[in-house]
């Protein structure tokens, strides 16, 4: 195996480790989180705060050398602009988490325990991203411009 | 150990992962853009989404499994809710190009814009959803 890919499997299990031990993995937690007129559940703040402060901290250094330890460059996206898109993605996607609690990292994590709502919700999730690049695919040729995306 | 420590940790650690991932392959530690890249493969760029997803899935299986008092998955909400909400966070997270952890963890940890104004919406219309769902309607 190359080193960049067992630097991105040795992330990969911090990150899973993470998720699994702040319980983000129970989506009774998140639903509890969203819930704030109910019997509301703080946990999700500390790790996301914990999480936010430790990227504030560490992104910069991170990006300080001129490229990447194992890889040729640095790939940040370069979008700017807060559009419809952004926006409207954003909203239907807040929709889904409110509804049953799982974001990609969680649900996706709960396949490792092979958790029967996990098993639902990931095949639905790729469908959903499936039908997205359709959507641009055919709105693009409508519009006669290259796929971007 | 308190539960909020607990939650710090594992947030911090999150953190670390996505901080580590920058570092050392120069890339946003996004989980819908990471998993995108595998359903959707581009020449030559598929191989550290794979490990970086394997490493997830495997640790998050194991602590689960094996930490005794971890959180467990639940297991009885209704399957058309999970398959209309996977719907939804599938399609949206790749409109907005980024998720929870792209946009989340790694854009506000950037001090994106972009990012505060997708975080901003999401919580919003998430907030609004489960209070509809749990406290309307009954």
């Amino acid at each position: 195996m190359q080193r960049s890919t067992i630097a991105a499997l040795i992330s990969g299990a911090i990150f899973g480790t993470g998720l699994a031990m702040s319980g983000m993995t129970d989506a009774r937690r998140i639903l509890g989180f969203l819930d704030i007129a109910g019997d509301f559940d703080p946990t999700l703040l500390f790790v996301l705060g914990g999480a936010v402060l430790t990227t504030a901290l560490l992104f910069r250094p991170a990006l300080l050398p001129a490229r990447p330890m194992f890889a040729e460059s640095f790939r940040l996206s370069t979008l700017r602009r807060i559009d419809r898109r952004l926006l409207g993605g954003a909203a239907l996607f807040g929709i889904g988490w409110g509804i049953a609690g799982y974001c990609p990292g969680p649900a996706l994590a709960g396949l490792g325990v092979g958790a029967v709502e996990a098993l639902w919700f990931v095949p639905a999730m790729i469908a959903g991203m499936l039908l997205h690049r359709l959507s641009t695919k055919l709105s693009d040729q409508r519009l006669g411009v290259g796929l971007s995306s | 150990m308190h539960g909020w420590f607990v939650a710090l940790a594992g947030g911090v650690l999150i953190g670390l992962a996505a901080s580590a991932l920058l570092w050392s392959n120069g890339r946003i530690a996004g989980i819908s853009g990471i998993a995108d890249g595998v359903v959707f493969p581009a020449r030559n760029d598929v191989a550290w989404r794979i490990a970086f997803l394997v490493g997830m899935i495997a640790a998050a299986g194991a602590y689960m499994a094996f930490v005794p008092g971890a959180p467990t998955p639940r297991t009885d909400f209704p399957r058309h809710g999970l398959l209309i909400a996977g719907l939804l966070v599938g399609f949206g997270a790749r409109m907005a190009n980024g998720c929870t952890s792209g946009h989340g963890v790694c854009g506000i940890g950037r001090l994106s814009p972009r990012s505060f104004a997708a975080v901003g919406t999401f919580m919003a219309t998430a907030f609004a959803t489960t209070f509809a769902i749990r406290h309307l309607g009954n």
